[in-house]
Formats: structure tokens, C-alpha cells, sequence
């Protein structure tokens, strides 16, 4: 789908999730002790949420919400963000992006 | 009973007296003197207030005719003790007769009440009752979600294998065996804790507060318990104590490890009190007291689903920090940990028990 790819190569830390979702919100709160902000695209608030939901199932996100994009790469889910925190290479991957004010 | 025909009868009621061929007695007595003021249907009529009236003898009405001479020999007070000797058997066995159907009424009632818990009971997913390994056994029968079911006997297995498994460990380490026998032996335990991540994940569907609950370990288990299981934080800081010595390189990457699990924990902390603030908002929605109320607990239980994201994510974060560990440390130092996190599991598990004997002071 046009919009969640153009989304998708947008630069920096995107996040597709979901208002009423918590485990969005971990995934929001992770980011934020690591000293990023997502853009972030509520999807059930998109006119276009259901075409995005099916659009980010196609692209391999089971979820589909919350579903990370980095620097144009797809990440995956929370299991995917998770592994890699705990593996070390989250960090590195954010780093570009990390702004500690 | 030999009863005199010469019949005093209180004048307006009268009620059963034991046993029946009494009134048929009377009944005859008064057809034969002909009394027209007593009906036979008032003679056999049932009636609880009488003993309250029989007692009086004032309402004693003399019937004037003999039948039988041996009566008519007999003295008067003779036959007056008598007739209310049999009014006073005929009373108290009417008072154990209310008592005791006073008391079948209580216990239908009762009954009822208890039908009503547990038909409720059923309703909810898994009511059960368990122990852990204290109580080693399954709860009252009938009401067992199949699938906590399994899982208990499945866990009760699983519990006999770590600690055949924690026995190998402690005769390899012992042992000059190979690394590569040694890496079969850790790679068995890492194994085995992930057996347990999927047998949860399994039961976690089935009934997630049964999880949640962490109602298949013992209390002091649970004391500690975060999402459904140990904290990886926690695991870590048992561990790294036992692993001494650790190369300076390791330190770092035990040190990062600590830290990303940390985030990741305090992450799903605050997501499950999001969650919390979910459910308790959507429940309370609405006016509280108007006594309807199912569309805010049927929206309540749809933001409850999210709750078994949360204890798979939870158990994922164990499952990972298990791995890493595993990566970090030399073959020895694995099976060093493992054997460690086996017996501190242990540990907690003996303290449960003794926590559950130990004598108390009466209060």
C-alpha cells in the first residue's frame, strides 16, 4: 500500500500503533528511555487504518501493531524490538537518531 | 394404647394426636352421643397453633356417655392425668416435628445457595484451587479448566525432569567431562526452560489470570513473581554472583545486558498499568449503581485480551535474557549457571514449605 510504504522510507524511527493498544505504548515508552521520538502513525485513527492494518500483515507484521521501521528497514514487532535491545543491536541501530536533551 | 371411650375434648379444635385410631375413636363416641356442635372434619383437622391451646385443660368439655364398664370403674383424675399426658406427648412431638422441618427448610435453602456459587463458579473460566508443589494435587473436581488441567500435570513432569536434570549438571561439573558433553548437558537445560515459555504460552490462552496468578508455584515463588514469572533482571543478579570469575569483556556485555533488560522490563511495566487503566476506565464507564451494566464488561474483557500479549511478551523477555546469557558465557560458566538458578529455585520452593509448617503463635 502507497501510504505505509512512503511512510515506511520516511528517515528516522517510525511507528505504526494503535491508540487503545498497550503494548504500543511499551513499545513508545522503550523508545523514549532510549532517547528517541518515533513518528508515529496511529493507524485507528487514519481514514485509511484498515487498508494500513492489511498493508503491514502483508509486510510480515503478524500484530500488526505495533510495527517499527527504522531508517527505512522494517524492524518487526515487539518480540523483534525486543531480542534485538537484549542482543545489543537496537542501540546501535537508533543511534543516528538518539537525541538525550 | 387402651383408651377410655369417656372422651374430654377441648370444645372449639382439635388437633392430630398420635397415634390416628384415636380420633377415629372420638369420631364415634361423638356420632354415638349424637353431639351435634363437634364435626367429624374439625376432629381431623391438622392444626401447629393447637399445641399453643391444647396445654389449657380449661377448654375441656366432659362427654357425658360410658360405653365400656371397665371406664366407667376407673376414677376421674385418673383419666384427666392421662388424657393430658397424651396432650403433652402429642404437643412436644409436634414441636420436633416444626424443629425439624424448620431445619430441612435452612438446609434447602442452603442448598440452593450453594448451587448458585457454583453454577457461578463454572461460568468463570478455571476456578481452581491449587497449591503448587505443597499441595502437590489438583482442586475440587467439576469446575477445572481442561486446559489448567494439563498444564498442572504437565508442570509436575516438567518439575520432576529440572531436577534430574540440575542432579546431571552438578555430577558433570564434577566430573572431567568434554565441553562438548558439557554444552549436550546446558543445551538440555536451556532446552527445557523454554519447554516451560511454551507450555505457559498454552495455558496462557486457556485462562491468563491462571498465569497471571502464578497459581502452579509455591508462595514464595509467587512473592517474587512479575507478568507471570521470575523478573530477568532478577535472574541476572543471582546469576552474576555465582560466575565469578568473568573476563573484562564479559562484564561489559553482562553490564549492557543488565541495563537493555531493565528498560525492556520498566517498557512492559508501565504498558500492563496502561492496561490496568484501560480495563478499570472502561469498566466503570457509565453510571455505577443503575444495576445494568453488561456492555462496559463485555468492552472491559476485549481490552482484557491484551493482557496475554503482555505474559507472552514477558516470557519472551525471559527466553531472551536465558540466550543472551548463554552467549556471553563459556560452556562451564552456563552449566555453573543454570545449576545455580536451579537450586535458587530450589531454595524458594523449600522456603515455601517451611513457611507453610513452621508452628505460629496462636493469636
Amino acid at each position: 500500500m502507497d501510504k505505509v510504504m512512503r511512510l515506511t522510507t520516511e528517515r528516522g524511527v517510525v511507528l505504526f500503533s494503535k491508540s487503545s493498544c498497550c503494548l504500543c505504548y511499551a513499545v513508545k515508552i522503550l523508545f523514549q528511555e532510549l532517547g528517541v521520538t518515533p513518528t508515529i502513525h496511529e493507524i485507528d485513527q487514519d481514514p485509511e487504518g484498515r487498508e494500513m492494518e492489511r498493508a503491514l500483515m502483508r509486510l510480515g507484521c503478524k500484530a500488526p501493531v505495533p510495527a517499527v521501521i527504522i531508517g527505512g528497514k522494517l524492524v518487526g514487532s515487539t518480540n523483534e524490538v525486543m531480542s534485538l535491545h537484549l542482543g545489543g543491536g537496537l542501540i546501535p541501530l537508533l543511534r543516528p537518531y538518539q537525541a538525550f536533551c | 394404647m387402651d383408651f377410655p371411650s369417656t372422651q374430654f375434648v377441648p370444645s372449639r379444635m382439635m388437633g392430630t394426636y398420635e397415634p390416628i385410631h384415636q380420633i377415629g375413636m372420638w369420631g364415634e363416641n361423638f356420632k354415638s352421643i349424637g353431639n351435634p356442635s363437634i364435626s367429624a372434619s374439625v376432629i381431623v383437622e391438622v392444626d401447629n397453633k393447637l399445641e399453643n391451646e391444647s396445654e389449657t385443660a380449661s377448654h375441656e368439655m366432659p362427654v357425658p356417655s360410658c360405653k365400656h364398664d371397665q371406664e366407667a370403674s376407673k376414677p376421674f383424675d385418673k383419666i384427666q392425668r392421662r388424657l393430658a399426658q397424651n396432650r403433652e406427648a402429642a404437643r412436644k412431638s409436634r414441636l420436633r416435628k416444626k424443629a425439624y422441618v424448620q431445619q430441612l427448610e435452612s438446609s434447602r435453602l442452603k442448598l440452593i445457595q450453594l448451587e448458585k456459587e457454583l453454577e457461578q463458579a463454572r461460568e468463570q473460566q478455571g476456578l481452581y484451587i491449587g497449591g503448587g508443589l505443597e499441595a502437590g494435587h489438583l482442586g475440587f473436581s467439576g469446575v477445572v479448566n481442561p486446559g489448567i488441567a494439563a498444564f498442572e500435570m504437565e508442570y509436575k513432569h516438567w518439575m520432576q525432569v529440572q531436577n534430574r536434570q540440575l542432579g546431571e549438571l552438578r555430577t558433570a561439573l564434577n566430573a572431567q567431562i568434554s565441553d562438548i558433553e558439557l554444552r549436550i548437558v546446558v543445551e538440555n537445560g536451556m532446552s527445557h526452560y523454554f519447554e516451560l515459555f511454551r507450555m505457559k504460552s498454552t495455558v496462557a490462552k486457556a485462562d491468563v489470570f491462571y498465569v497471571m496468578s502464578g497459581t502452579w508455584k509455591t508462595s514464595a515463588e509467587r512473592f517474587f513473581s512479575w507478568i507471570g514469572g521470575f523478573r530477568p533482571s532478577e535472574l541476572l543478579k543471582v546469576l552474576v554472583a555465582q560466575l565469578d570469575p568473568l573476563t573484562d569483556q564479559q562484564i561489559f556485555e553482562v553490564c549492557n545486558l543488565k541495563q537493555s533488560c531493565q528498560q525492556a522490563e520498566d517498557a512492559l511495566s508501565q504498558g500492563m498499568e496502561k492496561l490496568q487503566e484501560t480495563v478499570s476506565a472502561t469498566l466503570a464507564a457509565g453510571q455505577l449503581g443503575q444495576g445494568t451494566y453488561f456492555p462496559q464488561v463485555a468492552m472491559a474483557m476485549e481490552k482484557l485480551e491484551a493482557l496475554v500479549c503482555f505474559v507472552n511478551q514477558a516470557d519472551h523477555l525471559r527466553q531472551e535474557t536465558l540466550q543472551q546469557m548463554s552467549h556471553i558465557l563459556t560452556t562451564r560458566q552456563a552449566a555453573r549457571g543454570l545449576l545455580a538458578l536451579g537450586e535458587y529455585i530450589q531454595r524458594l520452593q523449600d522456603l515455601s514449605t517451611l513457611w507453610a509448617t513452621h508452628p505460629r503463635e496462636p493469636a
